[in-house]
């Protein structure tokens, strides 16, 4: 099957670049193992200090809330963290004291969401905090079984019932001038995040939850079906193996599930993750990108691999693909001629193109403006 | 130094289990889990509960029979843990109570097969009676809300074998895996890729005794009796690979079952014809790619929704059925969300997975319910059953859309 295009990874960079590759007439396929780093989501697009329109349109065509405000967001430990472009179930805030007195909402029987830890950090900003759980027969074990309450598993539940929690908080609600909420709503439908607020007479904050991210599933279901609409195929469940490489010039991938019927294209991009992924894979004596054995910009000492202190910057995850200006990568030192490499298999190797989803979308907008080019 | 990689190559767990990172994707679109609280989802079912089984098969936990076996876990795993196999492979391993007369009978579709083809008037009226319905209700707890599927009067074996010497006559020549649905319910299928493979050149063969694939003997835990029917097919299959031949299907599931499951379940070999086994469409759009040419009518038009079996959806072959459809002129094609139908074979037949069955079908009937499509397409026979049942909305293999769009 021939495609002008092929992308090895379905996460926000290959989504991205087969999004915009397609906007621009461009037949593409997306080869995805499994699900992705959107899953772990945030809802804030890390790095990102600006919004570029070009950016606004992906997301405002695909059905994705964004906002711009630069400021600070509400770690789910009750931390803050310098942030600009977010889904809408993310609050942004000039400063850390965004209210006075807050209360705290939270499901009776649910550990994957911090109340007392966000309680402790905002009082430490000098708010005043009250936390209550919420015991509802919808999320009660017979309705969602013996081990799965879950960020997922109640959001399906609270895509019915989300207004009977906006009634249980307006009667909860006291003098506290705002109400935080776990992300657990909106899994089906963006715009509930919005009601929700609009129907409680406080100020309403999202704070995130252990994974699956509600709203990571949501945009990653909502890149991918704007894609599919786009006219791209994706390819779900499947695995590049290996790859034809003849005169420095990819022919062609190999898939587990389409084994002999080869994916060939004009150009390939590599986006297949970091560790997680298996994009990069590290065994005790190297490091090493598995698809094409890709030159690496990394240090060879074990030794410095990684930092002892757990909660310090690891210098294992700045490894990366070595790639030019154009993020094109080599082979044993001779370039790749139809080879891009794009999200965080690139490590810090580029830091002006940032980290996280910041690094994930402006790679991938760069490598669509070359190949388009 | 580079020698010691090798260690981890040895490392390598059963149904790669040790993979699993408990990222809880799998748990995030498990269709059972969504409206099923009895199931405790493919993370604790799957590699949670096998560290605890192999520590002592007490663990074993009853509840995994409300596994569907659609596989979709394994397709979302970033990590390629075989969910569903862990899961399977522990009910075939661990579960020691003798299965029920029902689940022998769902599963016996061979033996039922020719048991009632040559009385199929009458079995046929009578599985659609009312009284007969509520009987097996009561007596075998198969719902009655289910329809069986008609039996025909005469097998597609019968009909393709009084037509060996004409299609003896073309040059190139596959052998055909029709699975006992074509066979003994469905022959139009059979001869509808014998229409198609013609038009391109290709004369059918039958294999030389082909036997069920034993899909729903391995869900009914029936496994001495799908290990034979393993054995039996891997050999017909292998004389017909071994004389040149690639074996073409037209059931998602039957294939999915002869290259997948059976060394994964069983332990039968079938390295030798696994990669001689294709879905029709697949070689078909392989066909069309290198050039030939079907004649297409230029009257034909229809509004056409595809469904993406779930073991479709597993074999990542999905995209030749929806590309073969594009090619076909007239046909307006629709690509649905792909969505578990909820009957996943015999489980839906049984009357305790009905209501799971239908709550499940739901993501993809209100899809169709939207769409109003006038033919749904779709690999899979029992998808078929379950979409005609629930919506109304006639479904058709992809091999008869096709036959009806030719000349």
């Amino acid at each position: 099957m021939r495609f002008d295009t092929v992308i090895v990874g379905g996460g926000l960079a290959g989504l991205i670049a087969g999004i915009s590759l397609q906007k621009a007439g461009k037949s593409t396929a997306i080869v995805s193992t499994g699900q992705n780093a959107l899953h772990f989501f945030s809802g804030c697009f890390e790095s990102i200090q600006e919004a570029p329109q070009q950016v606004l349109d992906i997301f405002n065509e695909a059905g994705i809330r964004v906002h711009y405000k630069p400021g600070v967001r509400l770690m789910p430990m009750g931390t803050f963290k310098e942030s600009a472009l977010s889904l809408d179930d993310v609050s942004l805030f000039p400063t850390p004291q965004f209210g006075k007195r807050v209360l705290i909402i939270n499901f009776m029987g649910y550990h994957d969401f911090f109340s007392s830890f966000l309680a402790e950090g905002l009082e430490k900003q000098g708010m005043e905090c009250r936390i209550r759980f919420l015991t509802l027969g919808e999320l009660t074990q017979p309705e969602l079984g013996p081990n799965e309450m879950r960020a997922v598993q109640i959001a399906r539940k609270m895509d019915d019932v989300w207004e009977k929690v906006v009634q249980e908080v307006r009667v909860l609600l006291k003098d506290e001038d705002t109400v935080i909420l776990p992300q657990v709503f909106g899994l089906k439908d963006a715009s509930v995040p919005t009601r929700i607020r609009q129907g409680i007479p406080a100020q309403v904050v999202f704070a995130g939850t252990l994974p699956p991210s509600v709203p990571g599933i949501r945009t990653q279901m909502q890149l991918k079906k704007r894609y599919e609409v786009l006219g791209g195929t994706y390819l779900m469940g499947d695995r590049v193996t290996g790859a034809h490489v003849y005169q420095d010039v990819v022919q062609n991938v190999v898939t587990k599930q389409l084994d002999r019927h080869y994916l060939e294209a004009d150009h390939f991009i590599l986006a297949s993750g970091s560790f997680f992924s298996k994009g990069l894979v590290s065994n005790p004596f190297k490091i090493y990108e598995p698809l094409f054995e890709l030159d690496m910009d990394y240090n060879q000492d074990r030794n410095t691999w990684y930092n002892p202190t757990f909660a310090n910057h690891q210098p294992y995850m700045g490894f990366g693909v070595k790639t030019d200006a154009n993020l094109q990568p080599s082979r044993k030192g001779v370039p790749v001629k139809n080879l891009y490499v794009i999200g965080s298999i690139l490590g810090e190797t580029h830091p002006e193109l940032g980290s996280g989803a910041g690094l994930a979308i402006r790679s991938a907008l760069k490598v669509t403006e070359l190949i388009t080019k | 130094m580079d020698n010691g990689i090798k260690f981890q190559e040895y490392t390598e767990s059963t149904y790669n289990f040790e993979e699993c990172t408990k990222c809880t994707v799998c748990t995030a679109f498990c269709p059972v889990l969504q409206v099923n609280p009895l199931y405790p989802g493919p993370k604790q079912a799957g590699p949670d509960g096998e560290r605890l089984r192999l520590r002592d098969p007490n663990f074993f936990d009853e509840s995994l029979k409300y596994c569907l076996n659609c596989k979709r876990c394994e397709v979302w795993c970033p990590s390629e843990v075989k969910v569903a196999d862990l899961i399977q492979s522990a009910r075939l391993q661990y579960d020691t109570t003798p299965p029920k007369l029902r689940d022998r009978l769902l599963a016996s579709t061979d033996f039922m097969g020719k048991l009632a083809r040559p009385v199929a008037p009458v079995v046929n009226a009578v599985t659609g009676l009312p009284l007969a319905k509520t009987a097996m209700d009561v007596m075998l707890k198969i719902d009655r809300h289910r329809t069986f599927p008609k039996y025909s009067a005469s097998s597609f074996e019968f009909w393709l074998k009084r037509r060996r010497k004409e299609q003896a006559v073309f040059s190139e020549q596959v052998a055909y895996y029709h699975g006992c649905y074509v066979n003994y319910n469905y022959p139009q299928l059979g001869k509808d890729l014998v229409k198609v493979l013609n038009a391109l050149g290709v004369g059918v063969q039958l294999l030389d005794g082909e036997k069920c694939c034993g899909i729903a003997l391995i869900s009914n835990r029936l496994t001495k009796e799908a290990t034979k029917n393993a054995k039996h097919n891997v050999s017909v299959l292998s004389k017909a690979v071994e004389s040149g031949l690639k074996v073409v299907t037209t059931s998602s599931t039957c294939t999915l079952t002869l290259r997948e499951e059976y060394p994964s379940l069983l332990g039968v070999d079938n390295s030798a014809v696994k990669d001689s086994i294709l879905m029709a469409t697949r070689y078909i759009y392989e066909k069309l790619e290198q050039g030939a040419k079907l004649p297409f009518r230029a009257d034909f038009h229809k509004r056409v929704a595809y469904h993406t079996p779930c073991h479709m959806q597993r074999l990542g072959w999905g995209i030749f059925s929806e590309k073969l459809l594009r090619m076909i002129p007239g046909l307006e094609l629709t690509v649905l969300d792909s969505a578990c139908c909820g009957i996943s074979g015999t489980y839906g037949f049984k009357k305790e997975n009905y209501e799971t069955s239908q709550a499940i079908g739901e993501q993809l009937f209100s899809q169709l319910r939207a769409i109003q499509p006038e033919v749904v397409a779709c690999d899979c026979e029992t998808c078929k059953w379950q979409i005609e049942m629930s919506t109304g909305f006639p479904v058709m293999n992809p091999i008869s859309l096709l036959a009806e769009a030719l000349c």
